[in-house]
């Protein structure tokens, strides 16, 4: 059985090798410098968390499989191929110590994509078996109920009303033909609803129409954390199929930087086809209606001194990087950036399937002195971000480490100082 | 044989077979990564693959904000190296001469003492890498025996070609010899391991800039 799980996994690692991962393998020098840049290593000191090694199992496939030496070695018996046990070993290296943040891809002197592997030995593990439990559980969820929290469309009916009572602004769900479809991230239903209500504010004030589906509202994909195309696919498609049906112009990826790379970037090459919609992190949509003129501010300017956490996938990964800042500009008076702010910042620790596996926590908590460091050197009352994930992470580990700090989400806070009584109505641009 | 034969047969048959493997291993190579290919992407491109693309072949010669304080014997000891080495394999005159009898091309060399401190550059250089693969920790984790063959068949040729310009240890001419023979083992040495970055580096990060390109990521 596990022979047979093995060989699956060879074959899907197979699979995933290209040109870029043949190239990286041929270009490493072993320089370490991609350690430097990976907050796993630089907090812990371990060598193992080099980003690169994280990838040797696939190093070895792809060198058996793809190289006349490799070949070579391997028909003579001197070459060992990857065994169970290799990806026993690895499984904690490939899940619980990356997040796929992409710092080590963006500091490899040689150009090596390292996160890009990464993503791409997981499909290994995943297929073999190997995935943490964690994760293959809530993957589980999402393909059986929709949500890896197991959230059904009840829950959701409950919570959007609740925020369209709080908020005053009536909320319709499943409603054809308007210009946006609203995805959530399960941490906005369960815990961070109040962004539900802050969205509601924001397109009604901007004069936009938009709804939330109850048969695809779930925006993150667990099968893009675990490894799995298949399941990613699936998740993606279950979207596709909701908003070509609404016929919206435009899906909204909502507060979750990894949610935005499986259905910005991922999906049309994971369903095969380009969509005949675009796809737009919530923050993009946000600054859009600012240049639009569509949002108005009351005078009452955030006066705390605060900074913005980048998610590393809506802005190293995703290239969502001005848009946060310039509406920062328009709500917040004291705004400081962080050391190693936009492209080059530093993950909360817990992207890339790291916050759904509880074995990774000791360690997730532990690399968050990097972040603790970070925010040290400004001395901040509030961190803004834009990824409900980010968020349950950054609060975490200001707990851990005894600091007091808010941490809020831009768009609620941008809400909040929205002047009502300028809202462009109707006034669709 | 004479130190004179043994001149002879490393400039000739030694470095021609070489210069074979060099080149065919090398193609093999490319031929190998070429055939994996790769699939075109079907989302929605935000800015130009190629201009990214472009963009990071050039820039990632530049180390990211905070690394040189990270790891400078790295930094500094890995563009002393690259540059001592380049000047002095493509600036020192003689060597003009053979690429010249080669291809067909030439350029100006520059004065000797400039080869000759750039070559101590390259030699020191190499050395405080390999101290610094052996005693810090990343780098030892990382090294296998295959690193270190690359560092020696890296540093013989530099080494010889120094001693053979200074007559220093040897006869000339039989450190000549050695110098050609160093130099015919790298090139053996070359396709079957990272030395292929020469090339592949550019193939590299050009894949890794247009990914980020095409999402409007500048790095
Ligand atoms: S930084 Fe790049 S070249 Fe250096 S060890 Fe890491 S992957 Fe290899
Ligand atoms: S992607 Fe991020 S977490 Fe993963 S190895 Fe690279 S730097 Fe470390």
């Amino acid at each position: 059985m596990s022979a047979l799980n093995m060989e699956r996994g060879v074959k899907a690692m197979m699979e995933q090798i290209d040109a870029p991962i043949a190239s990286y393998f041929n270009s490493c020098v072993h320089c370490g410098l991609c350690a430097d840049a990976c907050l796993f290593y630089t907090e812990t000191g371990d060598p193992k968390y080099t980003p690169i090694h994280k990838v040797e199992p696939l190093r070895r496939v792809w060198k058996q499989e793809y190289t006349f030496w490799g070949k070579l070695m391997s028909t003579l018996g001197l070459s060992r191929r990857v065994t169970d046990a290799d990806l026993d070993a690895w499984q904690e290296l490939v899940y619980d110590s990356c997040t796929m943040c992409g710092r080590c891809s963006a500091v490899c002197p040689v150009g090596n994509d390292i996160a890009y592997m990464v993503r791409k030995v997981r499909e290994g593990f995943a297929v073999s078996g190997h995935a943490t439990e964690g994760l293959a559980e809530a993957a589980i969820r999402t393909v059986n109920i929709g949500s890896p929290m197991g959230i059904k469309a009840e829950t959701l009916k409950k919570m959007v009303a609740s925020e369209a009572k709080a908020s005053g602004i009536e909320i319709e769900l499943d409603k054809p033909g308007v210009e946006y479809l609203l995805m959530l991230s399960s941490a906005e239903i369960m815990q961070f609803h109040e962004f539900i209500g802050a969205v509601a504010k924001v397109m009604d004030h901007a004069g936009a129409t938009w709804t939330i589906s109850t048969e695809a509202f779930e925006a993150t994909n667990t099968g893009i954390q675990i490894g799995s195309s298949d399941i990613a696919r699936q998740l993606v498609q279950r979207v596709v199929d909701v908003a070509e049906k609404l016929g919206v112009k435009t899906v909204i990826s909502p507060e979750c930087g990894h949610a935005y790379i499986a259905i910005r970037w991922d999906g049309p090459n994971l369903i095969g086809r380009p969509y005949g919609f675009q796809v737009k992190h919530i923050v993009e949509v946000l600054d859009e209606f600012r240049a639009q003129g569509r949002l108005h501010f009351d005078d009452s300017k955030e006066d705390m001194k605060l900074t913005f956490h980048d998610p590393c996938q809506m802005v190293r990964r995703g290239g969502v990087v001005e848009q946060p800042r310039r509406l920062l500009d328009l709500c917040a008076d004291n705004f400081t950036e962080m050391p190693d702010s936009g492209v080059w910042n530093w993950c909360c620790g817990g992207g890339g399937g790291v916050s759904t596996n509880e074995r990774a926590e000791p360690l997730r908590l532990k690399v968050f002195s990097r972040k603790k460091s970070q925010l040290d050197s400004i001395g901040v009352k509030a961190m803004v971000t834009t990824c409900s994930n980010c968020r349950n992470m950054l609060e975490e580990g200001l707990e851990e480490y005894g600091m007091d700090m808010e941490v809020l989400s831009l768009t609620e806070l941008l809400a909040e100082h929205l002047d009502d009584s300028k809202a462009s109505k109707g006034a669709e641009a | 044989m004479t130190d004179m034969e043994l001149l002879n047969w490393a400039r000739g048959p030694a470095l021609e077979w070489a210069t074979i493997i060099f080149v065919v291993g090398v193609l093999v190579r490319f031929l190998e990564m070429s055939l994996l290919g790769r699939k075109p992407d079907l989302s929605e491109a935000r800015a130009s693959a190629a201009g990214g693309g472009w963009r990071t072949v050039w820039r990632r010669s530049i180390p990211a904000p905070g690394l040189v304080k990270q790891a400078p014997v790295v930094i500094y000891a890995g563009y002393a190296f690259h540059i001592g080495l380049l000047i002095a394999l493509l600036f020192f005159a003689p060597h003009i001469l053979l690429f010249k009898d080669v291809f067909g091309l030439s350029w100006p060399a520059l004065p000797f003492f400039v080869v000759d401190a750039a070559t101590v550059i390259a030699i020191v250089a190499l050395l405080v890498l390999l101290v610094h693969r052996l005693v810090n920790p990343v780098r030892r984790f990382l090294s296998s025996w295959v690193d270190y063959l690359v560092w020696a068949v890296t540093f013989l040729p530099l080494l010889t070609g120094y001693l053979a310009y200074h007559r220093m240890i040897l006869p000339y001419t039989e450190m000549l010899a050695y110098h050609m023979l160093s130099v015919a083992l790298l090139l053996v040495v070359f396709p079957f391991t990272k030395l292929m970055h020469t090339f592949t580096i550019f193939v590299s990060r050009w894949y890794n800039g247009a990914v980020s390109g095409r999402k409007g990521v500048q790095l």
